[in-house]
Protein backbone atom coordinates (compact mmCIF):
# COMPACT_ATOMS: atom_id res chain seq x y z
CA UNK A 1 0.00 0.00 0.00
CA UNK A 2 2.86 1.94 1.25
CA UNK A 3 4.49 1.86 -2.24
CA UNK A 4 1.42 2.73 -3.99
CA UNK A 5 1.26 6.37 -2.37
CA UNK A 6 4.85 6.58 -2.70
CA UNK A 7 4.33 6.14 -6.33
CA UNK A 8 1.49 8.28 -6.90
CA UNK A 9 2.85 11.12 -4.64
CA UNK A 10 6.32 11.14 -6.45
CA UNK A 11 5.03 11.39 -9.66
CA UNK A 12 1.87 13.86 -8.75
CA UNK A 13 4.89 15.55 -7.45
CA UNK A 14 7.17 15.69 -10.45
CA UNK A 15 4.40 16.72 -12.60
CA UNK A 16 3.64 19.59 -10.43
CA UNK A 17 7.29 20.90 -10.94
CA UNK A 18 7.53 20.59 -14.85
CA UNK A 19 4.14 22.08 -14.90
CA UNK A 20 5.18 24.78 -12.93
CA UNK A 21 8.49 25.42 -14.70
CA UNK A 22 6.80 24.98 -17.98
CA UNK A 23 4.52 27.46 -16.88
CA UNK A 24 7.44 29.75 -16.17
CA UNK A 25 8.80 29.50 -18.93
CA UNK A 26 5.89 30.07 -21.62
CA UNK A 27 5.49 33.28 -19.96
CA UNK A 28 9.30 34.26 -20.01
CA UNK A 29 10.02 33.26 -23.27
CA UNK A 30 6.55 34.05 -24.94
CA UNK A 31 7.29 35.32 -28.41
CA UNK A 32 4.46 37.76 -29.22
CA UNK A 33 3.40 37.25 -32.99
CA UNK A 34 1.32 39.51 -34.81
CA UNK A 35 -2.16 37.24 -35.31
CA UNK A 36 -2.26 39.08 -38.90
CA UNK A 37 0.95 37.18 -39.46
CA UNK A 38 -0.25 33.87 -39.46
CA UNK A 39 -3.75 34.87 -41.51
CA UNK A 40 -1.43 35.73 -44.13
CA UNK A 41 0.67 32.50 -43.80
CA UNK A 42 -2.24 30.59 -44.25
CA UNK A 43 -3.95 32.31 -47.19
CA UNK A 44 0.11 31.94 -48.77
CA UNK A 45 0.35 28.68 -51.14
CA UNK A 46 2.91 27.39 -48.74
CA UNK A 47 5.70 26.52 -51.99
CA UNK A 48 8.24 28.51 -50.51
CA UNK A 49 9.21 29.46 -53.78
CA UNK A 50 10.83 32.47 -53.43
CA UNK A 51 8.93 34.38 -56.21
CA UNK A 52 8.28 36.85 -54.03
CA UNK A 53 11.72 38.02 -52.99
CA UNK A 54 11.99 36.40 -49.93
CA UNK A 55 13.31 33.12 -48.10
CA UNK A 56 10.33 32.06 -48.48
CA UNK A 57 6.09 31.97 -47.28
CA UNK A 58 6.48 32.65 -43.49
CA UNK A 59 9.47 35.28 -44.00
CA UNK A 60 7.25 36.79 -46.47
CA UNK A 61 4.26 37.11 -44.05
CA UNK A 62 7.00 38.34 -41.84
CA UNK A 63 7.77 41.21 -43.91
CA UNK A 64 3.72 42.26 -45.15
CA UNK A 65 3.39 42.70 -41.51
CA UNK A 66 6.65 44.39 -40.05
CA UNK A 67 8.31 45.86 -42.61
CA UNK A 68 4.95 46.96 -45.03
CA UNK A 69 6.33 44.65 -47.94
CA UNK A 70 3.96 45.19 -50.49
CA UNK A 71 0.70 42.89 -50.66
CA UNK A 72 0.67 41.32 -54.37
CA UNK A 73 4.52 40.07 -54.18
CA UNK A 74 3.33 36.52 -54.50
CA UNK A 75 3.68 35.16 -57.76
CA UNK A 76 2.18 31.79 -57.42
CA UNK A 77 -0.90 33.04 -55.77
CA UNK A 78 -1.92 35.90 -58.26
CA UNK A 79 -4.10 38.66 -57.58
CA UNK A 80 -6.56 35.97 -55.61
CA UNK A 81 -4.38 35.85 -52.56
CA UNK A 82 -3.53 39.59 -52.93
CA UNK A 83 -6.91 40.74 -52.61
CA UNK A 84 -7.23 38.13 -49.44
CA UNK A 85 -4.23 39.68 -47.74
CA UNK A 86 -4.84 43.35 -48.74
CA UNK A 87 -8.09 42.81 -46.85
CA UNK A 88 -6.59 41.42 -44.32
CA UNK A 89 -3.71 44.40 -43.88
CA UNK A 90 -6.94 46.77 -44.51
CA UNK A 91 -5.34 48.62 -47.94
CA UNK A 92 -6.65 48.17 -51.31
CA UNK A 93 -5.82 45.74 -53.55
CA UNK A 94 -2.91 45.88 -56.14
CA UNK A 95 -3.35 44.03 -59.39
CA UNK A 96 -1.02 41.88 -60.63
CA UNK A 97 -0.24 40.05 -64.05
CA UNK A 98 0.26 36.39 -64.35
CA UNK A 99 3.77 35.85 -65.89
CA UNK A 100 5.06 32.75 -66.99
CA UNK A 101 8.67 31.85 -67.74
CA UNK A 102 9.96 31.35 -70.74
CA UNK A 103 13.01 29.34 -72.07
CA UNK A 104 14.88 31.78 -74.48
CA UNK A 105 16.24 28.61 -77.08
CA UNK A 106 15.27 26.65 -79.72
CA UNK A 107 18.55 24.49 -80.24
CA UNK A 108 16.90 21.40 -80.30
CA UNK A 109 18.74 18.06 -80.70
CA UNK A 110 20.27 17.47 -83.89
CA UNK A 111 19.74 21.42 -84.47
CA UNK A 112 22.60 22.42 -82.74
CA UNK A 113 26.08 21.11 -82.69
CA UNK A 114 27.84 19.60 -80.16
CA UNK A 115 31.26 20.45 -78.57
CA UNK A 116 32.10 17.53 -76.94
CA UNK A 117 29.79 14.21 -75.74
CA UNK A 118 29.15 15.27 -72.12
CA UNK A 119 28.35 12.00 -69.56
CA UNK A 120 29.19 13.52 -66.24
CA UNK A 121 26.94 14.43 -63.56
CA UNK A 122 23.13 15.58 -65.59
CA UNK A 123 23.24 18.88 -64.55
CA UNK A 124 23.76 22.01 -66.51
CA UNK A 125 25.70 23.38 -63.68
CA UNK A 126 27.91 20.90 -63.62
CA UNK A 127 28.26 20.65 -67.08
CA UNK A 128 29.12 24.02 -67.70
CA UNK A 129 32.49 23.37 -65.87
CA UNK A 130 33.46 21.81 -69.18
CA UNK A 131 33.87 23.00 -72.86
CA UNK A 132 35.46 26.24 -71.62
CA UNK A 133 32.92 26.94 -69.47
CA UNK A 134 30.15 27.12 -71.46
CA UNK A 135 28.87 23.25 -71.68
CA UNK A 136 28.76 20.45 -74.65
CA UNK A 137 27.13 22.78 -76.42
CA UNK A 138 28.31 24.42 -79.84
CA UNK A 139 26.21 27.30 -79.18
CA UNK A 140 27.59 29.29 -75.88
CA UNK A 141 23.88 31.02 -75.24
CA UNK A 142 21.97 27.54 -75.88
CA UNK A 143 19.76 25.50 -73.57
CA UNK A 144 22.10 22.78 -72.36
CA UNK A 145 19.07 20.61 -71.60
CA UNK A 146 20.18 18.62 -68.45
CA UNK A 147 17.26 20.10 -66.36
CA UNK A 148 18.61 22.06 -63.50
CA UNK A 149 15.19 23.96 -63.89
CA UNK A 150 13.38 21.20 -64.39
CA UNK A 151 14.64 19.82 -61.05
CA UNK A 152 14.17 23.59 -58.99
CA UNK A 153 10.76 24.23 -60.24
CA UNK A 154 8.48 23.33 -56.89
CA UNK A 155 5.92 23.56 -59.71
CA UNK A 156 6.60 20.64 -62.10
CA UNK A 157 5.94 22.97 -64.42
CA UNK A 158 9.13 22.39 -66.65
CA UNK A 159 9.60 19.85 -68.88
CA UNK A 160 13.09 18.30 -70.94
CA UNK A 161 12.15 17.62 -75.24
CA UNK A 162 14.26 17.41 -77.83
CA UNK A 163 17.29 18.20 -75.50
CA UNK A 164 16.20 21.65 -74.56
CA UNK A 165 14.00 22.57 -71.49
CA UNK A 166 10.25 23.87 -71.97
CA UNK A 167 7.51 25.36 -69.59
CA UNK A 168 3.89 24.45 -69.19
CA UNK A 169 2.27 27.65 -69.13
CA UNK A 170 -0.69 26.17 -67.19
CA UNK A 171 1.54 24.88 -64.83
CA UNK A 172 3.88 27.61 -64.36
CA UNK A 173 3.00 30.23 -61.64
CA UNK A 174 6.06 32.70 -62.57
CA UNK A 175 8.38 32.45 -59.41
CA UNK A 176 11.28 31.99 -61.73
CA UNK A 177 13.05 30.24 -59.33
CA UNK A 178 14.29 28.06 -62.61
CA UNK A 179 15.52 31.65 -63.64
CA UNK A 180 18.11 31.42 -60.62
CA UNK A 181 19.42 27.83 -60.97
CA UNK A 182 20.10 28.41 -65.03
CA UNK A 183 23.60 28.52 -65.42
CA UNK A 184 23.23 30.54 -68.91
CA UNK A 185 20.91 32.75 -68.02
CA UNK A 186 18.01 32.39 -70.77
CA UNK A 187 14.99 31.55 -69.00
CA UNK A 188 13.26 34.91 -68.56
CA UNK A 189 9.72 36.66 -67.43
CA UNK A 190 6.97 36.98 -70.00
CA UNK A 191 3.41 38.16 -69.93
CA UNK A 192 1.21 34.91 -69.85
CA UNK A 193 -0.89 36.92 -72.35
CA UNK A 194 2.37 37.00 -74.39
CA UNK A 195 1.19 35.86 -77.98
CA UNK A 196 4.39 36.74 -79.58
CA UNK A 197 7.87 34.93 -78.43
CA UNK A 198 11.72 34.68 -79.70
CA UNK A 199 12.88 31.52 -78.73
CA UNK A 200 16.96 32.51 -79.02
CA UNK A 201 19.45 34.48 -76.89
CA UNK A 202 22.47 33.87 -79.21
CA UNK A 203 24.43 37.16 -79.10
CA UNK A 204 26.74 36.15 -82.01
CA UNK A 205 25.97 37.63 -85.24
CA UNK A 206 24.41 35.97 -88.00
CA UNK A 207 27.47 34.63 -89.43
CA UNK A 208 29.02 32.98 -86.37
CA UNK A 209 25.88 31.83 -85.27
CA UNK A 210 25.17 29.50 -88.32
CA UNK A 211 28.88 27.62 -87.77
CA UNK A 212 26.78 25.77 -84.93
CA UNK A 213 22.86 26.13 -84.72
CA UNK A 214 20.78 25.92 -87.63
CA UNK A 215 17.57 27.35 -86.12
CA UNK A 216 18.79 30.58 -84.06
CA UNK A 217 18.79 34.22 -84.85
CA UNK A 218 20.20 36.15 -87.64
CA UNK A 219 19.95 39.28 -86.39
CA UNK A 220 18.52 40.03 -90.08
CA UNK A 221 16.37 43.29 -88.60
CA UNK A 222 13.40 41.74 -90.54
CA UNK A 223 10.82 41.37 -87.75
CA UNK A 224 12.28 44.87 -86.46
CA UNK A 225 11.40 46.28 -90.20
CA UNK A 226 7.94 44.96 -90.55
CA UNK A 227 6.89 45.85 -86.87
CA UNK A 228 4.47 49.07 -86.84
CA UNK A 229 4.10 49.12 -83.21
CA UNK A 230 8.06 49.50 -82.46
CA UNK A 231 7.59 46.47 -80.23
CA UNK A 232 10.60 44.38 -81.30
CA UNK A 233 14.43 45.28 -81.96
CA UNK A 234 17.19 43.73 -82.19
CA UNK A 235 19.54 44.07 -79.40
CA UNK A 236 23.07 42.44 -78.57
CA UNK A 237 22.23 39.71 -81.47
CA UNK A 238 19.08 38.82 -81.22
CA UNK A 239 15.21 39.82 -81.22
CA UNK A 240 13.99 41.36 -78.33
CA UNK A 241 10.10 42.11 -77.66
CA UNK A 242 8.76 45.02 -75.81
CA UNK A 243 5.69 43.84 -74.30
CA UNK A 244 4.54 46.78 -72.98
CA UNK A 245 4.35 47.94 -76.64
CA UNK A 246 3.59 44.66 -78.23
CA UNK A 247 -0.24 44.16 -79.74
CA UNK A 248 0.24 40.15 -81.03
CA UNK A 249 -0.61 41.31 -84.50
CA UNK A 250 1.94 38.03 -85.35
CA UNK A 251 3.49 39.64 -88.56
CA UNK A 252 6.75 39.57 -87.14
CA UNK A 253 6.16 35.79 -86.52
CA UNK A 254 5.16 35.40 -90.10
CA UNK A 255 8.34 37.01 -91.53
CA UNK A 256 11.08 35.62 -89.90
CA UNK A 257 13.25 33.53 -91.98
CA UNK A 258 14.15 31.36 -89.08
CA UNK A 259 10.80 30.64 -87.88
CA UNK A 260 11.56 31.25 -84.38
CA UNK A 261 9.77 34.20 -83.50
CA UNK A 262 6.87 31.64 -82.46
CA UNK A 263 2.86 32.98 -82.54
CA UNK A 264 1.26 30.75 -79.83
CA UNK A 265 -2.37 31.09 -82.09
CA UNK A 266 -0.17 29.62 -84.72
CA UNK A 267 1.24 26.65 -83.07
CA UNK A 268 -2.37 25.63 -81.18
CA UNK A 269 -3.57 25.31 -85.16
CA UNK A 270 -0.63 23.35 -86.10
CA UNK A 271 -1.42 20.81 -83.53
CA UNK A 272 -5.08 20.71 -84.42
CA UNK B 1 36.40 6.71 -12.12
CA UNK B 2 39.32 6.42 -14.34
CA UNK B 3 39.75 8.03 -17.80
CA UNK B 4 39.66 5.25 -20.18
CA UNK B 5 36.65 3.79 -18.47
CA UNK B 6 35.05 7.84 -19.20
CA UNK B 7 37.13 7.69 -22.89
CA UNK B 8 35.39 3.90 -23.38
CA UNK B 9 32.02 5.08 -22.92
CA UNK B 10 32.06 8.07 -25.45
CA UNK B 11 34.42 5.30 -28.07
CA UNK B 12 31.31 2.85 -27.33
CA UNK B 13 27.92 5.67 -27.50
CA UNK B 14 29.92 7.08 -30.94
CA UNK B 15 31.11 4.42 -33.04
CA UNK B 16 30.83 0.94 -31.47
CA UNK B 17 27.24 1.12 -29.97
CA UNK B 18 25.96 4.22 -32.14
CA UNK B 19 22.16 4.56 -31.23
CA UNK B 20 21.11 5.08 -34.72
CA UNK B 21 23.44 2.86 -36.74
CA UNK B 22 23.91 0.05 -34.60
CA UNK B 23 20.95 0.12 -32.12
CA UNK B 24 18.02 1.34 -34.56
CA UNK B 25 16.82 3.73 -31.96
CA UNK B 26 16.05 6.95 -33.39
CA UNK B 27 14.93 6.20 -36.76
CA UNK B 28 12.21 8.82 -37.25
CA UNK B 29 14.50 12.04 -37.52
CA UNK B 30 17.51 10.53 -39.02
CA UNK B 31 15.37 9.50 -42.39
CA UNK B 32 12.98 13.00 -41.83
CA UNK B 33 15.89 15.61 -41.73
CA UNK B 34 18.39 14.14 -43.68
CA UNK B 35 17.93 15.78 -46.80
CA UNK B 36 20.07 19.05 -46.34
CA UNK B 37 23.46 19.20 -44.24
CA UNK B 38 21.64 22.49 -42.38
CA UNK B 39 19.48 21.19 -40.94
CA UNK B 40 20.77 17.95 -40.02
CA UNK B 41 23.31 19.67 -38.32
CA UNK B 42 20.79 21.85 -36.27
CA UNK B 43 19.21 18.26 -35.55
CA UNK B 44 22.01 17.02 -34.32
CA UNK B 45 22.63 19.31 -32.13
CA UNK B 46 19.09 19.91 -30.83
CA UNK B 47 19.90 15.73 -29.96
CA UNK B 48 22.78 16.13 -28.45
CA UNK B 49 21.50 19.15 -25.89
CA UNK B 50 18.25 16.82 -24.75
CA UNK B 51 20.07 13.73 -24.18
CA UNK B 52 22.85 15.73 -21.75
CA UNK B 53 19.55 17.31 -19.98
CA UNK B 54 18.16 14.10 -20.03
CA UNK B 55 20.56 12.55 -18.28
CA UNK B 56 21.39 14.55 -15.84
CA UNK B 57 17.67 15.29 -14.74
CA UNK B 58 16.87 11.05 -14.89
CA UNK B 59 19.70 10.29 -13.06
CA UNK B 60 18.79 12.53 -10.32
CA UNK B 61 14.85 11.46 -10.46
CA UNK B 62 16.45 7.96 -10.60
CA UNK B 63 17.84 8.59 -7.35
CA UNK B 64 14.87 9.53 -5.24
CA UNK B 65 13.21 6.09 -7.34
CA UNK B 66 15.80 3.88 -6.06
CA UNK B 67 15.09 4.18 -2.62
CA UNK B 68 11.79 4.24 -2.26
CA UNK B 69 12.24 1.07 -4.37
CA UNK B 70 10.21 2.43 -7.34
CA UNK B 71 12.32 0.97 -9.83
CA UNK B 72 9.01 0.09 -12.13
CA UNK B 73 8.04 3.62 -12.62
CA UNK B 74 11.61 4.86 -13.97
CA UNK B 75 9.96 4.65 -17.71
CA UNK B 76 7.41 6.44 -16.58
CA UNK B 77 8.85 8.88 -14.56
CA UNK B 78 11.31 9.30 -17.77
CA UNK B 79 8.86 9.97 -20.10
CA UNK B 80 7.42 12.99 -18.49
CA UNK B 81 10.89 14.08 -17.93
CA UNK B 82 12.09 13.87 -21.58
CA UNK B 83 8.40 15.15 -22.60
CA UNK B 84 8.49 18.11 -20.31
CA UNK B 85 12.27 19.03 -21.32
CA UNK B 86 11.37 19.57 -25.10
CA UNK B 87 8.71 21.24 -24.32
CA UNK B 88 11.30 23.23 -22.64
CA UNK B 89 13.83 23.47 -25.24
CA UNK B 90 11.22 23.80 -28.11
CA UNK B 91 9.89 27.48 -26.20
CA UNK B 92 13.41 28.49 -25.17
CA UNK B 93 14.63 28.01 -29.15
CA UNK B 94 11.84 29.75 -30.30
CA UNK B 95 12.75 32.85 -28.18
CA UNK B 96 16.27 32.67 -28.93
CA UNK B 97 17.39 31.45 -32.14
CA UNK B 98 13.51 31.29 -34.33
CA UNK B 99 15.34 30.39 -37.47
CA UNK B 100 17.06 27.18 -36.12
CA UNK B 101 13.26 26.37 -34.56
CA UNK B 102 11.87 26.81 -38.03
CA UNK B 103 14.15 24.91 -39.75
CA UNK B 104 13.59 21.57 -37.09
CA UNK B 105 9.77 22.48 -37.46
CA UNK B 106 8.02 19.18 -36.72
CA UNK B 107 11.28 17.32 -35.69
CA UNK B 108 11.56 18.95 -32.13
CA UNK B 109 8.55 18.43 -31.04
CA UNK B 110 9.39 14.73 -32.21
CA UNK B 111 12.61 14.41 -29.97
CA UNK B 112 9.71 13.61 -27.55
CA UNK B 113 8.93 10.74 -28.74
CA UNK B 114 12.47 9.41 -30.30
CA UNK B 115 13.61 6.19 -28.77
CA UNK B 116 17.16 7.16 -28.59
CA UNK B 117 16.75 9.54 -25.94
CA UNK B 118 14.49 7.44 -23.71
CA UNK B 119 17.22 4.37 -24.87
CA UNK B 120 19.73 6.62 -23.36
CA UNK B 121 18.47 6.80 -20.16
CA UNK B 122 17.06 3.93 -19.64
CA UNK B 123 20.33 1.94 -20.74
CA UNK B 124 22.28 4.50 -17.88
CA UNK B 125 20.20 2.71 -14.87
CA UNK B 126 20.89 -0.55 -17.16
CA UNK B 127 24.66 -0.13 -16.88
CA UNK B 128 24.18 1.33 -13.19
CA UNK B 129 26.15 4.51 -14.33
CA UNK B 130 27.22 7.31 -12.41
CA UNK B 131 26.59 10.59 -12.61
CA UNK B 132 29.77 11.32 -14.84
CA UNK B 133 29.44 8.78 -16.40
CA UNK B 134 25.63 8.93 -17.44
CA UNK B 135 26.11 12.62 -18.59
CA UNK B 136 29.23 11.23 -20.63
CA UNK B 137 27.00 8.56 -22.68
CA UNK B 138 24.15 11.27 -22.56
CA UNK B 139 26.25 13.73 -24.66
CA UNK B 140 28.59 11.41 -26.55
CA UNK B 141 25.28 9.47 -27.50
CA UNK B 142 24.52 12.49 -29.15
CA UNK B 143 27.35 13.10 -30.30
CA UNK B 144 26.98 9.53 -32.35
CA UNK B 145 23.71 10.19 -33.48
CA UNK B 146 24.96 13.92 -34.96
CA UNK B 147 27.52 12.04 -36.95
CA UNK B 148 25.59 9.31 -38.05
CA UNK B 149 22.91 12.06 -39.41
CA UNK B 150 25.60 13.95 -40.72
CA UNK B 151 27.31 11.14 -42.79
CA UNK B 152 23.55 10.20 -43.91
CA UNK B 153 22.97 14.02 -45.26
CA UNK B 154 26.16 14.28 -47.33
CA UNK B 155 25.50 10.78 -48.61
CA UNK B 156 22.02 12.12 -49.34
CA UNK B 157 22.93 15.27 -51.32
CA UNK B 158 25.31 13.42 -53.32
CA UNK B 159 22.46 11.18 -54.17
CA UNK B 160 20.36 13.94 -55.85
CA UNK B 161 22.75 14.19 -58.15
CA UNK B 162 23.26 10.52 -59.01
CA UNK B 163 21.52 8.41 -61.96
CA UNK B 164 19.70 5.31 -60.48
CA UNK B 165 16.35 3.77 -61.44
CA UNK B 166 12.64 5.35 -61.32
CA UNK B 167 11.91 2.86 -58.73
CA UNK B 168 14.48 3.83 -56.04
CA UNK B 169 13.76 8.02 -56.59
CA UNK B 170 13.18 9.15 -53.05
CA UNK B 171 13.16 7.37 -49.91
CA UNK B 172 14.01 4.05 -50.74
CA UNK B 173 17.50 5.00 -52.32
CA UNK B 174 17.71 6.76 -49.13
CA UNK B 175 16.78 3.48 -46.95
CA UNK B 176 19.45 1.27 -48.91
CA UNK B 177 22.24 4.12 -48.54
CA UNK B 178 21.22 4.17 -44.47
CA UNK B 179 21.37 0.21 -44.88
CA UNK B 180 24.82 0.50 -46.52
CA UNK B 181 26.36 2.88 -43.80
CA UNK B 182 24.61 1.00 -41.03
CA UNK B 183 26.96 -2.13 -42.41
CA UNK B 184 30.29 -0.19 -42.51
CA UNK B 185 29.57 0.66 -38.81
CA UNK B 186 29.55 -3.11 -38.32
CA UNK B 187 33.31 -2.79 -38.93
CA UNK B 188 33.61 -0.21 -35.27
CA UNK B 189 31.73 -3.72 -33.33
CA UNK B 190 34.68 -5.42 -30.66
CA UNK B 191 36.44 -2.08 -31.16
CA UNK B 192 37.85 -1.38 -27.41
CA UNK B 193 39.46 1.16 -25.04
CA UNK B 194 41.50 -1.70 -22.76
Amino acid sequence: MTTVIYAVLILGALAVVFGAVLAFAAKKFAVEKDPRQEAIAEILPGANCGGCGFAGCSAYADAIVTSGARTNACVPGGNATAGKIAEIMGVQAEETERCVAQVKCSGTTGHMKKKLIYSGIPDCNAAMQLGGGSGANGCPYGCLGYGSCVKACPFDAIYLKDGIAHVDHEKCKGCMTCASVCPKGIIIKVPYAADITVACSSKDPGRVLRNYCDLGCLACHICEKICEYDAIRVIDGRAVIDYTKCVSCGKCATKCPRKLIRDARLNLENEE
Amino acid sequence: MSFTGILSIALGAILVENFILVQFLGICPFMGVSRKMDTALGMGIAVIFVMALASIFCYLVNLILVPLHLEFLQTLAFVLIIASLVQFVEMFLQKAIPSLYEALGIYLPLITTNCAVLGVVLLNVQKNYSFIESVVYGITGGIGFLVAIVLFASVRERLEFAEYPKAFEGFPIALVSAGLIALAFMGFSGLRVW
